[in-house]
C-alpha cells in the first residue's frame, strides 16, 4: 500500500530582518490511517510543519527544501486547480481558532455545502444533507436547526465541532489538527478528543495532531514524534514514548509533567529556554539545557539512531541506556 | 542587606489566628449592552454570593470551567472591579470602613496570565518593576527592584536595561512576579499565571513560587484550569460553577473524594496519561449554561447524573461534610433533609 505521508529532509527558513530556521531536516513517514501526535513547545515548529504540508507558507519569504509526497503524489509541484483540490479534499486542516476557518458572514451549513459541492461536484441539495449528516455526525444537537446558524452563534466547543465537521465533509485521507482544543475547557477537551478518535476510526483516515500537551497525545495518537529546535528528535508508539523515552528532553518533559507529583515537593524542572534559531543547529541543541551533556554533543549534530522499528532517537546518549541519576 | 531584609510588608494586625483575608456574599452582575439604544439588556451573572477565607501563610487555589467567575472573583479581591454586594476584610478590616482602596492594593499584588500585555512595552525591566515600589513610597525601590530581579532568576545587569519584547514568556512572568513582589505584599492573586508558559518553563515558575512564599511569607490565591497544577501548589482547593462556589476541601480531601458531582467530573476530565488505560466516556456533555440566564435552584442540575425535583427548585447551601467539616459542599445529596430521594448516602458510583 503507498504510504500516506513521505516527508523527506524537509527544511524551512524564514527570511526578513532576521532568519528564522524553523525546520531542519525533519523526515517524516505515516501509514494509512496512523494517528501521529507532534508534540513540543512553542516555536518547536509544529505549525509550519503542518503549514508546509497544506502548501500555506507565503512564498516570498520562505525557502522550503527537501520532498514530500501524499498519498504518492509530490505535493510541492501542485499549482493552481490541483492545489485547490488537494487542500481541503484529500487533506484538511483544524485550527486551535476557529475563527481561522468559519467565516462570520455564512450559516455553518452553507459553508460545509459550498466545500462539498466544490470537491465532490455534487449538487446544492446533495451537498446540504452531507452538511446535516456531518452536523449530526459531531453530535450537534439539533443539527436541523443549527445548520442555519451563524458561527458567533454557537459556544466555543461547538464552534470546535462544526470547525471538524467541515474538515471531515469531504472524507480527507489525512486530517490535519493544530492544537484543536487548547483553547477549550478540559471537560469539553476531552469530548471533542473523544469525538476525533471515534471518527477517526469510522473514517480510517490518518491524523496528525498538533499538541504541546503529553496528555493529550496520550489520548489521541498511536504514533508520538517529539519535536526541539525544528527538528523530531523522537519517535515511537505512544507507550514507547510514554514508558521508554530515551532523548533527555523527553524524558525531562515526562518529569516536568505534574501528573502524580506530591504537594511542595521540588519539581525537575529544565533549566534555560529553547534556543533562537537564528542560525542552523550544527550540534545538538539541546546541549546546553541537557543534565547528561557531553563534550562530543557540542562538537557535531547527533546521529540518528534507531533502537527499534520505526522507533529514532537523536542522542548520543540513546545508544547506551541512560542510568536515572 | 538581603533582599528579605528589604522586603517592606504591612504590620499583621491580627496574629496567626485572623485570616489574611475573608469575603462574605461577594456579588458582581455585569450589564450587557445591546439593541440599538445601547440600552441595558441583560445582565451577566459573574460572581454571585461567593464566600471563603484564605488563613495566613496559606495557599487556595481556585478552579471551574471558563467564565465561571474565577478571574471576577481575583479582580473584586484587589478592588479592580467594583463589588455589586459583599465584604472584604483584610486582616482584619474591613474594605470601605477601616481599610481604603490604596491600603488594600498595598497589601494584595496580582499577577496575570498574559505576561506581554500587563507590561508597558515602553518600560525597561527595571522601571517596570520598580514603577509599583515608586508609586507606594516605599524606600529605595530601584535598589529593592534589583534585588527583586535577582531573586526571581533574573540577572539585573543583563536584563534591567532591556525591554519586554526582548524576553521570553517564561521570563516576562519573572518580572511580573518580581514586580508585584516589589510592592511587598502580603497576599498575591495569581489568575492563570503559568498557563501560558511551556511545560519546561512552567515548572521552573512553579518552584520559584514555591521558594518566594517560604521566604517572604506570602499568602496565595492561585487561579488555574489546571487542576494538576492547582493540586500541587495549593492548600485548599475552592470549585466554582456559573458563579458560585460548588465545593472548598483541604486538598488530599477532595482528591481522595470529590463530594460535588461537577467536580467529580472536573476530575475526570484530565488526559489519563496512560497510553493503556485512555478515557473512554466524557464525563460531562455540553459546554456550561449562558450565565446571563443561569438554571433555578442548582445550577448544576442541567448536566447533572443525579439531578431531582428538589434540584430544579432549592439552591443547595455550602456546608460541611458529616465525615470533615473543613470538606464543604454545595449538593443536595450531602444534606439528609433536603427532600432528594438520595440524599445522605454521598454522591452514588
Ligand atoms: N467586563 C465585563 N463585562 C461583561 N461581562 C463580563 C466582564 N468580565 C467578565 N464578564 C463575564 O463574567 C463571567 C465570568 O468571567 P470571568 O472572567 O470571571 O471568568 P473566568 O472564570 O476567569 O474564565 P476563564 O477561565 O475563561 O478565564 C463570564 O461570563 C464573562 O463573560
Ligand atoms: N511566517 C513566519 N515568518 C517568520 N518566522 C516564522 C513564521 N512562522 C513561524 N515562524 C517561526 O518559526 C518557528 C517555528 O514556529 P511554529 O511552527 O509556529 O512553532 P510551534 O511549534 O509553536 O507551532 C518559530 O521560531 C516561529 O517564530
Ligand atoms: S546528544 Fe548529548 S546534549 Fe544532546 S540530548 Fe543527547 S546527551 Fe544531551
Ligand atoms: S444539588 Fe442536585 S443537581 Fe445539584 S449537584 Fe447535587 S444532585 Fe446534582
Ligand atoms: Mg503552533
Ligand atoms: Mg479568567
Amino acid at each position: 500500500m503507498t504510504k500516506l505521508l513521505e516527508m523527506k529532509n524537509l527544511n524551512v527558513r524564514f527570511k526578513g530582518k532576521r532568519t528564522v530556521h524553523a525546520i531542519n531536516d525533519v523526515s517524516l513517514s505515516m501509514d494509512q490511517g496512523e494517528t501521529l501526535a507532534l508534540l513540543g513547545e512553542s516555536g518547536s515548529g509544529k505549525s509550519v510543519t503542518l503549514k508546509t504540508l497544506l502548501g500555506l507558507l507565503p512564498p516570498k519569504r520562505s525557502q522550503i527544501d527537501g520532498s514530500i509526497h501524499v498519498n504518492g503524489v509530490d505535493i510541492m509541484s501542485l499549482r493552481g486547480r490541483a492545489l485547490q483540490r488537494y487542500r481541503g479534499g484529500e487533506v484538511s486542516m483544524v485550527f486551535q481558532e476557529p475563527a481561522l476557518a468559519l467565516d462570520p458572514v455564512y450559516t455553518i451549513g452553507h459553508q460545509i455545502a459550498e466545500s462539498v459541492m466544490r470537491h465532490k461536484g455534487v449538487d446544492k441539495a446533495n451537498a446540504m444533507s452531507t452538511a446535516l449528516d456531518m452536523l449530526d455526525r459531531v453530535r450537534i444537537p439539533s443539527a436541523n436547526r443549527r445548520l442555519h446558524n451563524y458561527p458567533h452563534e454557537l459556544s466555543g466547543g461547538m464552534r470546535q465541532r462544526v470547525m471538524i465537521a467541515l474538515a471531515l465533509a469531504c472524507r480527507p485521507r489525512l486530517l490535519l489538527a493544530d492544537e484543536p482544543t487548547t483553547a477549550l475547557d478540559a471537560t469539553v477537551q476531552i469530548q471533542i478528543l473523544l469525538l476525533l478518535r471515534e471518527l477517526q476510526k469510522e473514517f480510517g483516515m490518518g491524523v496528525i495532531f498538533v499538541t504541546h500537551d503529553i496528555g493529550v497525545a496520550v489520548e489521541i495518537s498511536e504514533r508520538v514524534a517529539v519535536m526541539y529546535a525544528g527538528q523530531i528528535i523522537e519517535e515511537g508508539t505512544t507507550h514507547e514514548i510514554i514508558r521508554d523515552a530515551r532523548h533527555p528532553y523527553t524524558q525531562g518533559l515526562l518529569a516536568a509533567n505534574l501528573h502524580d507529583v506530591a504537594r511542595g515537593e521540588r519539581l525537575s524542572a529544565i533549566p534555560g529556554a529553547p534556543p533562537a534559531l537564528e542560525a542552523r543547529p550544527d550540534s545538538c541543541p539541546f546541549a546546553p539545557r541537557c543534565p547528561v551533556a557531553m563534550p562530543e554533543c557540542r562538537a557535531d549534530l547527533p546521529p540518528m539512531l534507531a533502537p527499534g522499528d520505526r522507533r529514532r532517537v537523536a542522542c548520543l546518549r540513546a545508544a547506551q541506556p541512560i542510568a536515572a541519576e | 542587606m538581603s533582599v528579605t531584609d528589604t522586603y517592606q510588608p504591612t504590620p499583621d494586625t491580627g496574629g496567626p489566628a485572623q485570616p489574611l483575608i475573608r469575603v462574605t456574599g461577594l456579588q458582581k452582575y455585569f450589564p450587557v449592552r445591546g439593541g440599538i439604544l445601547g440600552r441595558t439588556q441583560a445582565k451577566v451573572q459573574a460572581v454571585d454570593g461567593v464566600s471563603f477565607e484564605v488563613k495566613k501563610g496559606e495557599t487556595l487555589g481556585i478552579v471551574g470551567e471558563s467564565g465561571c467567575g474565577k478571574s471576577t472573583t481575583a479582580k473584586l479581591l484587589i478592588g479592580l472591579v467594583e463589588k455589586d454586594k459583599g465584604e472584604i476584610v483584610f486582616d482584619g478590616h474591613a474594605l470601605g470602613e477601616r481599610l481604603s482602596l490604596k491600603e488594600l492594593r498595598r497589601g494584595v499584588q496580582m499577577v496575570f496570565q498574559d505576561s506581554y500585555a500587563t507590561l508597558n512595552p515602553r518600560l525597561t525591566i527595571l522601571d517596570s518593576v520598580a514603577f509599583g515600589a515608586k508609586v507606594q513610597g516605599l524606600d529605595n525601590p530601584e535598589e529593592l527592584a534589583r534585588k527583586m530581579m535577582d531573586r526571581v532568576g533574573l540577572d539585573p545587569d543583563r536584563f534591567a536595561h532591556r525591554y519586554p519584547h526582548e524576553l521570553s514568556g517564561g521570563q516576562r512572568q519573572r518580572v511580573n512576579i518580581a514586580r508585584a513582589l516589589a510592592m511587598s505584599p502580603r497576599l498575591v492573586v495569581l489568575d492563570e499565571a503559568v498557563s501560558a508558559l511551556d511545560k519546561s518553563v512552567e515548572a521552573q515558575v512553579l518552584n520559584l513560587l514555591n521558594d518566594l512564599r517560604a521566604e517572604f511569607g506570602l499568602t496565595y490565591v492561585f487561579i488555574s484550569h489546571d487542576l494538576n497544577v492547582v493540586r500541587y501548589i495549593s492548600d485548599r482547593i475552592l470549585v466554582m460553577y456559573l458563579g458560585e462556589v460548588v465545593e472548598v476541601a483541604p486538598v488530599d480531601s477532595i482528591w481522595q473524594e470529590q463530594a460535588h458531582p461537577y467536580t467529580r467530573s472536573l476530575f475526570s476530565a484530565m488526559p489519563s496519561m496512560d497510553p493503556d488505560n485512555r478515557t473512554k466516556e466524557p464525563p460531562l456533555a455540553g459546554d456550561p449554561p449562558n450565565p446571563i440566564n443561569p438554571p433555578s435552584g442548582c445550577r448544576f442540575h442541567t448536566r447533572c447524573r443525579f439531578a431531582s425535583a428538589v434540584c430544579k427548585e432549592a439552591v443547595p447551601k455550602l456546608a460541611g461534610l458529616a465525615r470533615n467539616g473543613d470538606h464543604m459542599v454545595a449538593c443536595h445529596l450531602h444534606d439528609a433533609q433536603s427532600g432528594h430521594p438520595k440524599a445522605g448516602q454521598g454522591v452514588p458510583e
